[in-house]
């Protein structure tokens, strides 16, 4: 991997008065592989997003407890962890999409625990979301799903089927879809994908709104190996070119720690994994399956 | 291999009843033994009314298939079917909107799905007929009186079944969409109801059966249809119509039943 600067760990020490201030709290943001190395100080970029002491349970049975992390702009973090460690209930906390039990979650300054759920729409519609089940609107086609997409964005009845949508909202979806490589199937009913097509648009849903922070649960679960390389490159490069945070879950250690400027191992209830990914090894993450 | 190496052994198949199953089942046998006696229930009237019946059967038969009939029958017949189509499709639109205000947790708060629900109840346990007889008053007797009564049994009927369709459905995409900071409206318009799309039209075929069945006997009450001509026939002793008229009204509804069985695999079987 190329350099990376090395930064301290602030975010395991932060606490809930850092949260207050965030809009002014900047963390050192990784180099960029793309830089020249003429620069030797780190550019200072805001911080994206701040969770601490995060607990969550479903009907009495916790969770996870305690978990603090920061991400700054243009990072990319992999969150890894055995089945049911929480990943998935993680990033749901973090979107709002359902309460947390305790802590404090702050988002492109967004108190999400505490926010209105006008300012929760305001924070979702800058975030892109690929859940692990794909969810696409079945029925609906392929290029609708995408131009719903936008509908954080831009509400309304004109983005409900790509058929009312205005020609840039079309054009958008069209070329999401054309990063993932599905622009010909875009005329495609949702429920007559393959797999790894249907986990393709709901990247390109996620994508079509030129999200400031990415979040994808599993998205190379479904894809095959080659696909699932091409994705992850072009999660890296958003990150790297045009400074996208994104957070992904991967069950595939090689992807955490060849994408993720970070890893995040969840276990045991709580986080007790959060390293740079350039200091950590395919053996020691593997430690924390068992 | 009898011989299974699970320590409690294989559950037995059948629980016995505790006592108080027990008790359940012998209350249920006296209530309904109970509801034969209020109903009159009396063998020498079953004895008795076979030779009735034939009577009657001989008087019906043939039927009446006068021509100059059978055309004001048809006539009666097309109207009836109008009046369940147009009350059935008002019906059915009118319990979208409301039906999203009766499912739980979709865009109303919990007490109004508790009022819009208990209205649903309250309508769908007043008798069609008695519909009828409410709008015979309020708009006058003719076809306009059972378009309404129809239209609000099928809401009754659609309003509750469209909503439990929708809390049934797939949350996986609503919540995906509601990840794009998409408002409930639009999350409920472009998920929820795609996803209970094929439920819907199911419904709706099953209301408009029903509509169909309910519009034939409410000429009865002067609410429009070909129930009026049975009504009369039997009034007249003119058994040989009355026995066309129900003659009618059997093949209409079993045709009525075929076709949305026809549609329903078309439009929904096809998707699955
Ligand atoms: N809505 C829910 N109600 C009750 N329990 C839930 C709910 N959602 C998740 N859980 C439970 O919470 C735990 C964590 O689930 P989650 O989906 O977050 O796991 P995960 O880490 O994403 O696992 P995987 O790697 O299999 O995707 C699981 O035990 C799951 O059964
Ligand atoms: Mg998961």
């Amino acid at each position: 991997m190329s350099v990376r600067c090395i930064r301290t760990q602030a975010t395991r020490s932060s606490t809930i008065s850092l949260v207050t201030e965030l809009s002014v709290e900047t963390l050192v943001a990784p180099a960029r592989p793309d830089q020249t190395g003429a620069e030797i100080s780190a550019p200072v970029l805001p911080v994206d997003l701040r969770v601490t002491g995060l607990a969550k349970s479903f009907a009495g049975t916790p969770i996870f407890k305690d978990v603090s992390f920061g991400l700054s702009r243009g990072e990319a973090v992999a969150i890894v962890g055995a089945n049911g460690t929480g990943k998935s209930t993680l990033l749901r906390c973090l979107m709002g999409l359902i309460p947390a039990d305790a802590g404090a979650i702050n988002v492109l300054g967004t108190d999400v625990r505490n926010s209105s759920s006008a300012g929760l729409r305001a924070m979702r519609a800058q975030m892109g979301l690929v859940s692990q089940k794909h969810n696409l609107v079945p029925r609906l086609s392929v290029l609708s799903n995408v131009v719903q997409g936008l509908l954080g964005q831009r509400p309304g009845i004109r983005h409900w089927s790509q058929s009312f949508a205005p020609i840039a909202s079309r054009e958008a979806a069209l070329a999401a879809l054309e990063k993932v490589g599905l622009a010909h199937l875009a005329n495609r009913r949702a429920d007559r994908l393959s797999g790894g097509q249907s986990q393709r648009v709901a990247i390109a849903r996620a994508l079509v709104g030129q999200p400031k922070i990415l979040i994808a649960d599993e998205p190379t679960a479904s894809l095959d190996p080659a696909a699932g390389e091409d994705v992850m490159d072009l999660f890296f490069d958003l990150a790297r070119q045009e400074g996208v945070t994104v957070i992904f879950i991967s069950h595939n250690i090689d992807h955490a720690l060849q994408y993720g400027d970070r890893v995040l191992g969840l276990a045991e209830g709580g986080m007790p994994l959060d390293s740079r990914a350039s200091s950590l090894s395919a053996q020691e993450l593997r430690g924390l399956y068992d | 291999m009898t011989d299974t190496s699970f320590p409690m052994g294989l559950p037995s198949r059948y629980e016995r009843p505790s006592a108080l199953a027990f008790l359940v089942y012998a209350a249920a046998i006296v209530i309904v033994l109970w509801s034969f006696a209020g109903a009159g229930f009396s063998i020498d009237k079953v004895i008795s009314s076979p030779p009735r019946f034939a009577d009657f059967i001989d008087r019906a038969f043939p039927p009446n298939l006068d021509p100059k009939v059978l055309a004001r029958l048809g006539w009666k017949m097309l109207e009836t079917l109008q009046i369940a189509l147009a009350g059935a499709v008002i019906g059915i639109i009118l319990s979208v909107p409301i039906a999203l205000l009766a499912a739980r947790g979709l865009i109303a708060p919990t007490w109004i799905n508790q009022i819009v629900r208990t209205g649903l109840g309250f309508i769908r346990a007043v008798p069609d007929i008695a519909w009828a007889l409410v709008f015979v008053v309020a708009v006058g007797l003719g076809p306009f009186a059972g378009m309404l009564a129809i239209a609000i049994d099928t809401i009754g009927f659609c309003g509750r079944f469209f909503a439990d369709d929708m809390e049934a459905a797939d949350k996986g995409p609503s919540e995906s969409l509601t990840a794009t900071g998409a408002r409930k409206l639009d999350v409920v318009a472009c998920a929820t109801i795609p996803a209970a799309m094929p439920a819907f039209i199911s419904t709706s075929l099953f209301a408009t059966e029903k509509a169909v069945r309910s519009s034939t006997i409410l000429g009865l009450v002067g609410a429009g249809g070909i129930g009026i001509e049975l009504k009369v026939g039997f009034d007249l002793f003119d058994y040989p119509t009355a026995m066309t008229v129900i003659l009618m009204i059997a093949v209409v509804v079993i045709s009525i039943e075929y076709l949305s069985g026809w549609a329903r695999t078309k439009i929904i079987g096809e998707q699955r």
